[in-house]
C-alpha cells in the first residue's frame, strides 16, 4: 500500500473541494441525527399515549414491515455495490445497479404510504392521538427523506448519462451513497425502537 | 485498503448477510421468543446499534484512508449520536412524569423505575 497521490485512489477524494463537500456531508449527516434523536425522543416521551386511538400493537403487522426493512437493506446493499462499481469505473454497473436501488427505494415508500393509508383507515391519524402524532412525524420525516434521496438520485442518474464519470460527478454519486446508507441506519432504529418495541410492549 | 480496487466486494457481502441475520434475529427475540419484555428490549436495540456499526463501516467507507482514516467521519457519527442519547434519554428522564402506562411495563425502555406522581392534569 503505497502513499496516494492526487492522481490515483477514488475519483471523488482526489480534489480538494471533492474532499471538503464530502467532509461536509458528514457534518450533515451528524445534524440528521440529531434532528431524528429528537423525533425519537418525541416519541418515546409520548410513547402509549393512544387516547381513544387504536394502540400500536393492534396495527402493527410484523410481515410488512419485514419487508419494508429488507427492502431497504437490500437497497443500502446494492447502493454500495453502485459505488464498488464506480471505483472501478464502470458507469454502466453504476447506473444499473444505482437503478435497483431506486426502485427498492420506491417499493418501501410503496409499502410506507400503504401502510400509512391503512392505519388511517383504522382510525389512527396525525390527529387522533399524542402517540400517533409523534409515530406520523417520526416516521413520515424518514419518509420524505427517502422520497427526496430517490429524486435527488434520479437527478444524478440523469448527470451520469450526460457527463460520465468525473471527479465532479462522482463526488456526487459518493455523497448521495452515503446519505442512501444513512437513511438505513435511522430506518433501523425505527424498526427496532417503534415496530418491534410496539409490537413486544 | 485497497477495497476499490477489488474485484468482489466482499465486504458488502458480509455486511448484508449479517445486517439480514440480525434484523431476523431481533424480529424472532421480539416476536417469537418469551423472554422478558425489558431483556428483549435491551436486546433488541443491541442489535440496532451492531447494525448501525455494520452499515457506518462496512457500506459507509467510513474507516478508508482517503476520508482521512474515518477521523472526520468518525468524529462526526460520534458526537452525532451522543448528542442523540442525551436527546433521548434526557427527554425520557425529564419527560415522564403523571402518566401509569396501561400495559405492564412503561413505553420507554430507559426508563427504570415507574413514577407513581399524582399530579393533576
Amino acid at each position: 500500500m503505497s502513499a496516494h497521490e492526487l492522481k490515483s485512489g477514488p475519483l471523488e477524494y482526489r480534489t480538494q473541494e471533492g474532499q471538503m463537500s464530502i467532509l461536509g456531508f458528514w457534518i450533515f449527516l451528524a445534524a440528521e441525527v440529531v434532528l431524528f434523536s429528537t423525533l425519537f425522543a418525541t416519541y418515546a416521551v409520548l410513547f402509549g399515549r393512544t387516547a381513544d386511538a387504536p394502540v400500536p400493537g393492534e396495527l402493527f403487522e410484523p410481515g410488512i414491515v419485514l419487508v419494508m426493512t429488507f427492502l431497504l437493506l437490500t437497497s443500502s446493499f446494492t447502493c454500495g455495490i453502485a459505488i464498488h462499481h464506480m471505483r472501478r469505473g464502470s458507469v454502466k454497473g453504476l447506473m444499473t445497479w444505482l437503478i435497483i436501488t431506486l426502485i427498492l427505494g420506491l417499493g418501501f415508500l410503496g409499502f410506507e404510504i400503504y401502510e400509512f393509508v391503512h392505519y388511517s383507515h383504522e382510525g389512527a391519524t396525525l390527529q387522533s392521538s399524542a402517540f400517533w402524532s409523534a409515530f406520523y412525524t417520526l416516521a413520515g420525516t424518514h419518509g420524505v427523506h427517502v422520497t427526496l434521496g430517490i429524486g435527488w438520485a434520479v437527478l444524478l442518474l440523469i448527470q451520469l448519462a450526460k457527463r460520465g464519470l468525473t471527479p465532479v460527478t462522482s463526488r456526487k454519486v459518493f455523497i448521495i451513497s452515503l446519505y442512501w446508507h444513512f437513511l438505513d441506519v435511522i430506518w433501523i432504529f425505527i424498526f427496532t425502537s417503534v415496530y418491534l418495541i410496539g409490537m413486544v410492549v | 485498503m485497497a477495497e476499490h480496487s477489488k474485484r468482489f466486494p466482499i465486504n458488502h457481502i458480509i455486511g448484508f448477510v449479517l445486517s439480514i441475520v440480525l434484523t431476523l434475529l431481533a424480529a424472532w427475540a421480539a416476536l417469537g421468543s418469551d423472554l422478558p419484555v425489558k431483556w428483549i428490549i435491551a436486546g433488541i436495540m443491541t442489535l440496532a446499534v451492531i447494525q448501525a456499526g455494520i452499515q457506518l463501516f462496512m457500506f459507509m467507507h467510513m474507516t478508508e484512508r482517503e476520508s482521512g482514516g474515518g477521523h472526520v467521519p468518525w468524529n462526526m457519527m460520534f458526537h452525532g449520536f451522543v448528542l442523540a442519547a442525551i436527546i433521548v434519554a434526557g427527554s425520557l428522564f425529564t419527560m415522564s412524569f403523571g402518566f401509569t402506562h396501561d400495559h405492564d411495563d412503561g413505553g420507554s425502555h430507559q426508563q427504570e423505575e415507574q413514577q407513581e406522581e399524582h399530579s393533576g392534569h
